[in-house]
């Protein structure tokens, strides 16, 4: 390829994208991803909302994954196939280890071996968020602990800051590991932390988060934990509940019933 | 005056020749991190931090180590120590410049690390260690560059280094506490999460670093002809025996809070890294070589007819070297996430890449600080 015909398709490709940069400016029905402003009718109020779940671990007994594989394959969760790159957003862990401090002594055998889901928590009280250096993980205005993967620099602080082990970090290029791409959310890059959104991605479309309506036990409760009379508050009411490591004072919104 | 670094003998080409052939196998492992990614090391999700932030914690110890010249020297006019502050001064910067390499090399997106300066955090503790690191490293770059021009031309430096000489006394300390609050305001680590972090962190900086300053004056006076004289290292020693002495008084007492409170939690890591947990135990053998040499070459440098003896000070100074290199650069990064949040004892071992990078950057830190020191030298002999 000549010199000139380089440069001249060089300079053609700027300028096409300068134009459709400013077509999308001008006439925001041409921007290339468009935001649906039905989902901000009301201007959030921050703490006005939190987000919360409930896990009723009497309910979700014996070998189903049903919520993980949903969750993961809704957003684009690569698998590596070994432990120490792995990437997840929820997952089954033994009682002992989701709750550590809790008291195990003489307890009912039963309880002791349940398998027990955990997901990040979205603390009302984040550590995580306090230690990353560029605010690529913050809480929402609606209690979301969320990631920025733009912006995050993969120094993996809020990894050592969580204490419930919720986060992953992409050791490897994660696009080659997606089995069956979605397009329900994006993929992300080599280099960067994730984890559960609360599927924020649905939560604006009014619909519940995937793992509740994939729980064919009805297990897992969705709802605002600042609305007393929502279904999430009257469960906490009646019964018995636990978080985990409430003593750390990150006040989880993920609750369970033993 | 860096062109004085470019004249040197036979000897001085093959250790700089050395260095960068050490540096091109370190560019080169990490080359192979730029293309593969982080999962080239032996980090994974549950010990996410390895050899890199280990190196970086105990090199912050190092370049704050500096103070244990400047502030005798410049605050209580300890004579002794006039020909080699400057030898202080120029280690700590080549060990800061390792830091951020160091904390570069273990970022998963190098390319984004200006954001840290774009979306400046208060709140993060890795936004005031970028801060304070960058301005220690600046701080004696330039009042050491200055004093010893103004050596050169054989007129007082100008009235504002010495404002900056000041400030870098407590900024020194500054760094390290810094550094201990990077790990002791985690929740849920309980290796790290303990007040006495900063402290010990600060103990052991300043006995590790004043020994590595007693072993450059010999290596100084062996390679370089040039002696700093038996007074200033024998202040030093006493200086690094009293450090090691806190140091260990530190440790013990974190052994008391775990074990006399019964807490398991608080044990778990100290059990991991000394006696083994559930089965594990690879640093064990470590620590415990760790312990037992800091005791003996802090031991040493206590006493007086023995730290006179050049060959048990020279020994006694790398023992506490090793001895905090263990303790600091592997098993406080490693053990701190032993167990991990759910509890599971996860080993972890640093791969060939991840250690070739390693010695990269120390190669590039001890080149910076070779040419340095072969400046400084060559202004103060005349040559």
């Amino acid at each position: 390829m000549s010199q000139n015909r380089r440069e001249f398709l060089k300079k053609a490709g700027l300028g096409a994208l300068a134009g459709l940069g400013a077509a999308a400016g001008l006439f925001p029905a041409f921007a290339l991803e468009q935001t649906d402003m039905s989902s901000f009718t009301d201007k959030p109020v921050p703490g006005k909302v939190r987000w919360g779940m409930l896990i009723d671990t009497r309910k979700c007994l014996g070998n189903c994954t049903e919520c993980i594989v949903r969750c993961h394959h809704d957003h684009n969760v690569p698998d590596f196939g070994k432990s120490k790159s792995e990437v997840k957003w929820i997952w089954k862990s033994g009682y002992e280890n989701a709750f550590p401090t809790a008291s195990t002594q003489f307890q009912n055998p039963e309880v002791l071996e349940r398998q027990v889901l955990t997901l990040c928590n979205h603390c009302s009280e984040p550590p995580c968020t306090k230690a990353c250096p560029t605010e690529a993980t913050f809480k929402r205005w609606d209690g979301i602990v969320s990631i920025d993967y733009h912006r995050c620099i993969g120094c993996r602080f809020c990894m050592a800051a969580c204490p419930y082990g919720s986060r992953s970090f992409n050791w490897e290029d994660p696009r080659p590991k997606v089995k069956e791409l979605s397009t329900a959310y994006p993929t992300r890059m080599r280099g960067v932390v994730e984890k559960c959104n609360f599927c924020s991605e649905r939560l604006v479309k009014g619909e519940l988060p995937a793992c509740v309506v994939s729980c064919a036990e009805n297990a897992l409760t969705f709802g605002d934990l600042n609305k007393p009379d929502s279904e999430i508050r009257k469960l906490l009411a009646a019964n018995e509940t636990m978080q985990r490591k409430p003593e750390l004072g990150t006040l989880p919104s993920v609750f369970y019933i033993i | 005056m860096i062109e004085k670094a470019l004249k040197g003998g036979r000897g001085y080409w093959t250790w700089v020749a050395f260095l960068l052939v050490v540096i091109g196998l370190g560019v080169t492992a990490y080359a192979r991190q730029m293309t593969i990614g982080l999962g080239v090391t032996g980090m994974g999700r549950d010990i996410s931090w390895g050899v890199y932030i280990a190196q970086f914690t105990f090199l912050v110890g190092v370049a704050a180590s500096a103070v244990m010249l400047v502030l005798p020297y410049y605050l209580h006019n300890q004579k002794a120590f006039s020909k080699i502050v400057i030898v202080g001064e120029f280690l700590a910067v080549s060990a800061a410049l390792m830091c951020m390499l160091f904390i570069l090399a273990d970022m998963g997106r190098p390319d984004r690390v200006l954001n840290v300066l774009l979306y400046p955090s208060p709140h993060s503790m890795v936004f005031w260690d970028v801060m304070v690191l960058n301005g220690y490293l600046l701080l004696n770059l330039v009042s050491g560059w200055a004093v010893l021009g103004a050596e050169r031309k054989g007129v007082a430096p100008a009235p504002w280094v010495k404002a900056l000489i000041y400030l870098s006394i407590p900024w020194a300390f500054s760094i390290h506490t810094v550094t201990a609050f990077l790990f002791a305001g985690l929740p849920g680590r309980h290796l790290w999460l303990t007040a006495v972090l900063a402290p010990r962190f600060l103990a052991s900086a300043f006995a590790a670093g004043t020994a590595i300053l007693i072993l450059l004056t010999f290596v100084l006076k062996r390679f370089a002809k040039f002696d700093a004289g038996q007074e200033p290292r024998l202040k030093l020693a006493v200086l690094s025996s009293y450090a090691g002495l806190a140091n260990l008084f530190f440790l013990g007492t974190e052994f008391f809070t775990a074990f006399y409170s019964n807490i398991p939690a608080h044990k778990h890591s100290l059990q991991y890294l000394f006696f083994g947990f559930e089965g594990h135990a690879p640093l064990v053998p470590f620590m415990w070589f760790s312990l037992i040499t800091g005791i003996i070459s802090v031991s040493v440098l206590l006493s007086p007819p023995l730290r006179r003896k050049n060959g048990a000070l020279i020994a006694a100074c790398i023992g506490l070297v090793v001895s905090i290199w263990i303790d600091k650069g592997m098993g406080l990064v490693f053990g701190g996430f032993v167990p991990t949040p759910l509890e599971a004892i996860v080993d972890y071992m640093p791969t060939a890449t991840e250690i070739s990078v390693t010695l990269g950057i120390w190669a590039i830190g001890l080149l910076v600080l070779t040419m340095l020191l072969k400046t400084a030298i060559a202004v103060k002999t005349q040559e």
